[in-house]
């Protein structure tokens, strides 16, 4: 079948506009994110560009990274998630008092909090989609009690020194294969890169070829050839950044694979459509059949598995619960999905857009902190950046 | 008698359509003035005018009230000129108690705070004038749609109303409570309140009204003395909306029973002590179009949106579908047994106006098209992509969002929802509604086009002459009941209008 192309006779530059307008608010996103990374580098006379601070920056934003996959789900469906941050610190406190306190194997603690954090996601799930109460006074009222619950397992004291393999989880990473401790690269960081990008160029070329050939509109080659290049050249700084300080973290793996899943969830099940008609018009989207009832339901378990996750990978790398583990979490990871372009009225928000959303929140931690502007100013400064981010959306959008 | 109200060649209009032309209305200081018209002819059209919800300059004409030339360009200008409207839906705040609606927006102020005490001796006064013995710091959730309806009218006597239009009052009240209506307007008429009545119902038209205007297609057929008029007479003045529109002809052999419909009855869940559906039996066959007849409030949205199991209360009768019951408890579960239902308000309940067309396409059949639980996106576009064309969709790609197309493309973006899930029974809620006469005309073809495929269409109208002009047969609904079934030969406008008006 023919090659038909979105711009038959049109020039490339055209194509390129068209294809950059229509895709506006990723790019967007992504160009702030540069930017601030251009910023603070010059700042920092280089130090913030370096793979040992861009690695640490990574590890940092891990854990709001996770919550923010199902978070963009719960804010999609028109609700909102307060409880996440108190939520976290229990959950850590839970698994640390098991393995500290009980003597329990990570093997056994690990899947007990995940199963701790769906009963929570069901309960919250249940309020909210059978009992009709608001998510933001369910899950207002899990944020004050959730602190509560985190003082009586943790008796007010912080748990601390976890087994190794624990500890490995939020500090770690993967091993190196054949070369040695002082080598410039690591090795399976390399291969596994390489990996990932052989397969994202078979499956783009396979997925245009299938296009072509089922006769639908596809991007003319040569812009295809530039999205593939551009791509790829992220992939290979973000790999160059990992391979050339310690390789991998254990963490970024965790955080790959909940974001990959829930992208998956959110672009190709029927349940992540489901969300996004319950979000967008919740009449409609009941009058075609879907049960939105169960849909609020099965977000909320989500939204508590997630949790769990991100309570794992956080205590593990504090080495340590604390009382006051987790504290306005729940912020910045709403945040995070604002910045990325999730509407806080519901129906708009990719999983994708809210990593960058929090990856632009922990560049303004990193980069700050880097520069020792004192703690005040750095509350001050994301707070305005979080209003002026809502408002360039909103002007952009109106036009 | 002097008039208190004329309104002189008034003309009003939307684009693409003229609602009032040249309309001419005069009101009697201290009568019941019945306002009567089918579905469209323009009398809440021109009750928006008069109490200047559409302002000065919108429109053309004059409205005088007391020998003045009005210019009112607000609700509040219309109040101000002592017309106060109570429309259909009332507008009572449920959390506020009877004594804050009352005087919600017109609050009696001193120094800068409201005098409640001040407000609660006239609430009572007014309370008392429409015979209401209730205290008026009763929360309005604990009221009945009767009392509500009264306390309204308390509302609008406030305001030093003279002239009171009642839009549809009786819809959804009881006898008794019509009746107790009733006698507080003649009351109030003989204090020398003059009240506009606006209803579809003949019977009550005749028991209360002094003088009948009669609109049709935007135009006055004249006004005239209750006691000369006949329910014949009156009938034959409201029809008369010429057949100008063209109908695309196709002949339909109607086959088996697909959808049948026995002892339906629903309770509604705002009006608990009313039956909104009461002992409705219907069947629908393949291979034909059933027209659904009657006017506004007559329940035939209602009807469909039960059997849907998205409204109602105490639901009971029974649903068959081709001899099989279907289980009518959520919209999910009838919709998988093959029966699809276009809602009327396509932008409040039918698209995700901020998706694209694809996701709005693609909702209904997502399940359809599972490939290891994820959804196959290259068939879904196909499948998309072909109905478009099937449809004639004119959008520039699938990714473009349904808020930017036209109303008719919107339409058929909704109307291609449903025919992904494949359905064999298709129910149709106004499916012109708003949408231009060539993007009609296509509809209309297309509905033939899927009735020859085989399914069942049932088609829901406010407008006589596509009832007249689609359907095979014509079920005509009146307060909730079947109140008769026409076949395509025996169909006329004068017919259908006196079943669903209740002139026979």
């Amino acid at each position: 079948m023919a090659d038909k192309t979105l711009a038959a006779g049109q020039s490339f530059t055209a194509v390129l506009k068209e294809t950059i307008r229509t895709n506006m608010r990723q790019y967007t996103m992504i160009a702030a994110l540069l930017i601030i990374w251009v910023i603070f580098s010059s700042l920092t006379n280089g130090l913030f560009l370096t793979p040992r601070n861009l690695s640490n920056l990574f590890l940092q934003m891990v854990t709001i990274g996770i919550m923010t996959s199902s978070m963009v789900m719960v804010m999609v469906a028109c609700h909102i998630d307060l409880s996440i941050g108190s939520l976290c610190g229990t959950l850590g406190a839970c698994v640390a008092f098991m393995m500290v306190n009980m003597g329990l194997s990570p093997f056994i603690a690990i899947p007990i909090t995940f199963v701790l954090g769906l009963c929570v996601g069901a309960w919250h799930g249940y309020w909210v989609a059978f009992r009709g109460v608001p998510g933001f006074i369910v899950t207002l009222a899990s944020m004050i009690a959730f602190k509560g619950v985190t003082l009586l397992v943790t008796n007010g004291k912080t748990i601390g020194e976890f087994p190794p393999f624990f500890k490995s989880i939020g500090q770690g990473y993967i091993p190196r294969l054949f070369t040695s401790e002082d080598a410039a690269f690591h090795d399976l960081t390399l291969i596994i890169f390489a990996a990932a990008l052989l397969a994202f160029l078979v499956s783009n070329i396979r997925r245009r070829n299938r296009r072509i050939s089922n006769g639908f509109v596809v991007l003319p080659m040569s812009l295809e050839i530039t999205k593939m290049a551009v791509v790829s050249a992220g992939i290979i700084a973000v790999c160059f950044i990992l391979a050339s300080w310690r390789g991998i973290p254990y963490a970024m793996i965790v955080l790959g694979c909940t974001v990959s899943i829930f992208i998956v969830i959110t672009t190709k099940t029927p349940f992540g459509r489901h969300v996004y008609a319950t979000g967008g018009n919740l009449e409609a989207a009941k009058l075609s059949g879907i049960n939105t009832k169960k849909t609020l339901f099965t977000i909320f378990l989500l939204q508590g598995a997630l949790v769990s996750i991100a309570a794992v990978v956080f205590t593990a790398r504090l080495n340590a619960a604390t009382v006051s583990a987790g504290t306005l979490f729940e912020l910045d990871t709403i945040a995070a999905c604002i910045i990325g372009g999730t509407s806080t009225t519901g129906g708009i928000g990719t999983v994708f857009g809210a990593i960058i959303g929090a990856l632009v929140m922990s560049s303004l931690d990193n980069g700050m902190s880097l520069m020792n502007v004192p703690i005040m100013w750095q509350y001050m400064v994301k707070g305005a950046i979080l209003l002026f981010a809502v408002w360039v959306d909103l002007a952009i959008r109106q036009k | 008698m002097k008039n208190i109200l004329e309104m002189r060649h008034i003309r009003k209009e939307f684009p693409g359509v003229v609602a009032l032309d040249d309309v001419d209305f005069s009101v009697r200081e201290g009568e019941i003035h019945a306002l009567v018209g089918e579905n469209g002819a323009g009398k809440s059209t021109l009750m928006k005018v008069l109490s200047g919800v559409y302002p000065y300059g919108t429109y053309s004409g004059d409205i005088v009230i007391d020998g003045n030339v009005m210019k009112l360009s607000s609700i509040k200008d219309g109040e101000k000129a002592s017309v106060v409207v109570i429309y259909q839906e009332l507008s009572l705040i449920k959390y506020m108690n009877v004594c804050e609606n009352i005087f919600l927006g017109n609050e009696i102020v001193e120094r800068g705070l409201i005098n409640w005490d001040e407000s609660f001796i006239r609430a009572n006064k007014a309370l008392k004038d429409v015979n209401l013995n209730i205290n008026p710091s009763t929360l309005t959730i604990n009221l009945g749609v009767g009392t509500q309806q009264l306390v309204e009218i308390a509302k609008a006597l406030t305001k030093n109303a003279r002239l009171l239009v009642l839009d549809e009052p009786t819809s959804s009240l009881t006898e008794t409570e019509i009746e107790n209506l009733f006698q507080i307007l003649r009351n109030l008429k003989a204090k020398g309140m003059t009240c506009i009545f606006i209803s579809h119902k003949l019977k009550e038209v005749f028991e209360i009204a002094d003088r009948v205007t009669v609109l049709c297609d935007g135009k006055t057929r004249g006004t005239f003395e209750a006691s000369e008029l006949t329910e014949g007479k009156l009938i034959s003045l409201m029809v008369g909306r010429e057949l100008t529109q063209r109908f695309p002809t196709a002949k339909h052999t109607a086959g088996e029973t697909a959808l049948e419909i026995s002892n339906w009855t629903v309770i509604n869940p705002e009006v608990p002590d009313k039956k909104a559906l009461d002992d409705i039996n219907f069947v629908s066959k393949q291979g034909e179009i059933l027209g659904i007849a009657g006017l506004m409030g007559a329940g035939r949205t209602e009807l469909f949106m039960s059997i849907l199991g998205a409204w109602g209360r105490k639901v009971s009768g029974e649903a068959k579908l081709f001899g099989q019951t279907v289980n009518t408890r959520s919209p999910s579960t009838v919709i998988s047994e093959g029966v699809a239902y276009l809602t009327e308000d396509r932008k409040a309940k039918g698209l995700v106006l901020i998706q694209n067309v694809k996701d709005n396409m693609a909702l209904a059949s997502l399940s359809k098209r599972l490939n290891r639980g994820l959804i196959d996106q290259d068939t879904e576009l196909k499948e998309v992509e072909g109905t478009i064309e099937d449809l004639s969709i004119k959008t520039p790609t699938v990714e473009q969002l349904v808020k930017n197309l036209s109303g008719g493309n919107q339409q058929k973006v909704v109307l291609g929802k449903w025919l992904l899930t494949e359905p064999k029974v298709l129910i149709l809620d106004e499916p012109t509604r708003g949408i231009d006469v060539g993007a009609k005309y296509e509809i209309y073809t297309i509905m033939h086009r899927l009735v020859e495929r085989g399914i069942s269409i049932i088609m829901i109208s406010s407008e006589l002459p596509e009832i007249l002009g689609m359907s095979d047969r014509i079920l005509v609904i009146r307060e909730g009941k079947v109140a008769g079934e026409l076949s395509r030969d025996e169909a006329t406008q004068e017919k259908i209008i006196a079943y669903a008006t209740g002139g026979m």
